[in-house]
């Protein structure tokens, strides 16, 4: 990772790791330094066929991110679709100031350890930018649609067991799934923006697409062999996918989720629909369509284009050296402890 | 990248090397000739799976009870006749007393116990199924056992990076073969369930051969100088599980040894 930022793209000021998403760079006007990129991507729009693998399959292989600044959903006050180039200049910049005070030494909000140093902020890598103020494109307000009467039971049902289970430390099952190592963001399905690291390695053979998220070195093998999904008994964290082709589109489908890492809320019926086509040499649109009745009572869809990037990909040992786990748990300890003493003290 | 491993091998290590490239061809099937990937190559694609006892002890070894009393006969050892060449492995005699503390203390500092990534050759005969995926510039290796993964280097090869879990494989057609040169390793991970270790200066390589239409030989030379006095080879057959509907299914073991690792933490009920 440090040496993919080492060797990326300049700073935020230049704006020249903006790649812009080839149908968006045909309807909108761009700037002066977008302007080349544009260019570039604007005719092949029309003309661009993949390559092809050995075996014919539109060739998606390669490293890709799909890091952005653009949030899924579109932020309060915003009513358009798309910014001007200067408007969405600015929400970077608000964006990536946010980042910088978050890791700046000194700063309230520097908690965690310093993403600028370690090339973790968003701005010191390569990503994806165009002018559309939310990933969100249907429904056409850009928000994830109101989650109806049985997710909203279900939603306080959740909210109830985490409860019941007591505070956030006190134990390990209660903290967040990505401190635990088991899942992070990134691999979905859906696949979004992982805040850093948002790097995959698409890789293809006869049959099978392989998608490998650095964030904890997590492969989803894709069958594209027509084969039948998978009986209900067995759910998993990422679903069970399966794709075709349909043109030069890869078109994925996955259910049989376990429900344990719901996705924006949803259940265990959630199904994702995932549509990858390879635009130019160095983007792939990715779509994905969210449907799960149990949750929303219409289907939604969101844009999270793929930006060609540089390998390799690195090993995320995460569980390995998770060391903040027995840290913040002891330390949670020792203050009840404390408290404890204390307490008892004062009583006497 | 050739040019690489024939620098850095001394004398000892080419000899060693031409003792293990005559047994290789001894091995193989002769003449099996594998059907063809689309480019050409030798086709590996598929899901593979050992079948053997390996997991518990690469060396010869009888049956043994399970470590973990309630489990009874369901936790208990198989016996195994071995897959290392010459039947035992060459340790120092330091390394050889750690290798024994290791099986002593087997349920405490066993990787596999933790969840931990499994290394290298270890990955490939745990009793999980892998998937081969196999394309011109890499070759993955997708391990169902915590979700491991290896990247193989067919084309843009560099050193290892950095020291890490699985390593950094490089890898080369040989006829028949998928040669697989792998450095760059951590000293944290096992062979076996029986504290059979290595060192960072580990250094595998692997040969995938095939052998017939659903059977690959597996041959993995060994060399750590810091834990044997010379390099020692294993081999197995790995089996293509046909079943029609066969995957790669998830096993985030993480879930699964929280509370072994951490339920020493969990708040107690106020007394």
């Amino acid at each position: 990772m440090n040496r993919r930022s080492l060797v990326s793209i300049g700073t935020l000021g230049l704006g020249i790791a903006v790649v812009l998403s080839a149908s968006i760079a045909a309807q909108t006007p761009a700037s002066a330094a977008k302007a080349a990129l544009a260019a570039k991507a604007a005719p092949a729009a029309k003309a661009y066929t993949p390559p092809r693998t050995p075996d014919g399959q539109p060739d998606l292989q390669g490293f890709w991110t799909n890091s952005t600044y653009v949030p899924l959903e579109r932020a309060q006050g915003v009513t358009k679709e798309f910014y001007t180039p200067e408007e969405a200049q600015a929400a970077i910049k608000a964006a990536a100031d946010r980042e910088a005070e978050q890791t700046e030494p000194g700063t309230t909000a520097d908690v965690h350890y310093d993403f600028s140093q370690f090339g973790l902020d968003r701005s010191q890598s390569k990503f994806t930018s165009s002018l559309r103020t939310s990933l969100i494109v249907d429904p056409p307000d850009g928000k994830i649609p109101p989650v109806n009467a049985q997710g909203q039971k279900r939603a306080s049902e959740r909210a109830s067991a985490r409860k019941a289970a007591g505070g956030p430390y006190d134990s390990v099952q209660n903290m967040p799934i990505g401190s635990r190592c088991i899942i992070m963001g990134g691999s979905g399905p859906p696949m979004m923006n992982a805040g850093y690291n948002a790097n995959y390695q698409i890789v293809q053979a006869p049959g099978y697409v392989m998608i490998l998220t650095e964030m904890i070195h997590d492969a989803r093998i894709i069958p594209i062999d027509n084969r039948t999904q998978a009986s209900q008994g067995v759910r998993q964290w990422t679903g069970l996918s399966r794709g075709r082709w349909e043109g030069n589109t890869l078109v994925v489908e996955t259910t049989n989720f376990n429900g344990k890492n719901p996705f924006r809320g949803a259940s265990e019926s959630l199904k994702v629909t995932e549509r990858f086509t390879r635009v130019a040499d160095d983007a792939i649109d990715y779509k994905f369509t969210v449907e799960d009745p149990m949750t929303w009572d219409k289907a939604w869809t969101a844009e999270a284009p793929l930006a060609k990037t540089e390998g390799p990909i690195f090993e995320f040992a995460c569980h390995e050296t998770n060391y903040g786990i027995s840290n913040i748990l002891a330390g949670a300890r020792a203050e009840e402890k404390t408290k404890a003493e204390q307490a008892k003290k004062g009583s006497n | 990248m050739r040019n690489r491993f024939l620098t850095r091998m001394t004398v000892a290590g080419i000899v060693t090397c031409v003792a293990a490239a005559v047994t290789l061809v001894t091995a193989q099937t002769p003449g099996y000739r594998a059907p063809r990937a689309p480019d050409g190559k030798p086709n590996l694609n598929g899901i593979w799976q050992a079948i053997n006892t390996a997991s518990y002890d690469i060396e010869a070894h009888s049956a043994a009870p399970s470590p973990v009393l309630e489990l009874g006969a369901a936790g208990a050892v198989p016996a195994g006749l071995g897959v290392v060449d010459g039947g035992t492995l060459p340790y120092t005699p330091e390394a050889l007393k750690k290798r024994n503390e290791n099986r002593a203390n087997r349920l405490k500092l066993d990787p596999e116990v933790k969840c931990y990534l499994p290394g290298v050759p270890r990955a490939t005969y745990m009793p999980y199924p892998f998937q081969i995926i196999q394309s011109q510039k890499h070759v993955m290796l997708v391990h169902e056992y915590a979700g491991a993964v290896r990247t193989i280097y067919m084309a843009d090869q560099t050193e290892a990076p950095a020291d890490s879990w699985m390593g950094w494989s490089n890898g080369k057609w040989e006829g028949e073969s998928l040669v697989v040169d792998t450095k760059g390793f951590n000293d944290l991970s096992w062979f076996d369930r029986s504290g059979n270790f290595h060192s960072d200066a580990l250094h595998v390589v692997e040969r995938f051969t095939p052998r017939s239409a659903d059977t690959l030989n597996y041959e993995v030379t060994v060399e750590d100088s810091k834990v044997f006095t010379r390099p020692w080879k294993m081999s197995m057959p790995l089996y293509r599980r046909v079943e029609a509907n066969a995957q790669i299914l998830e096993f985030r073991c993480v879930e699964f040894v929280e509370d072994l690792l951490y339920g020493h933490l969990r708040k107690q009920p106020s007394q």
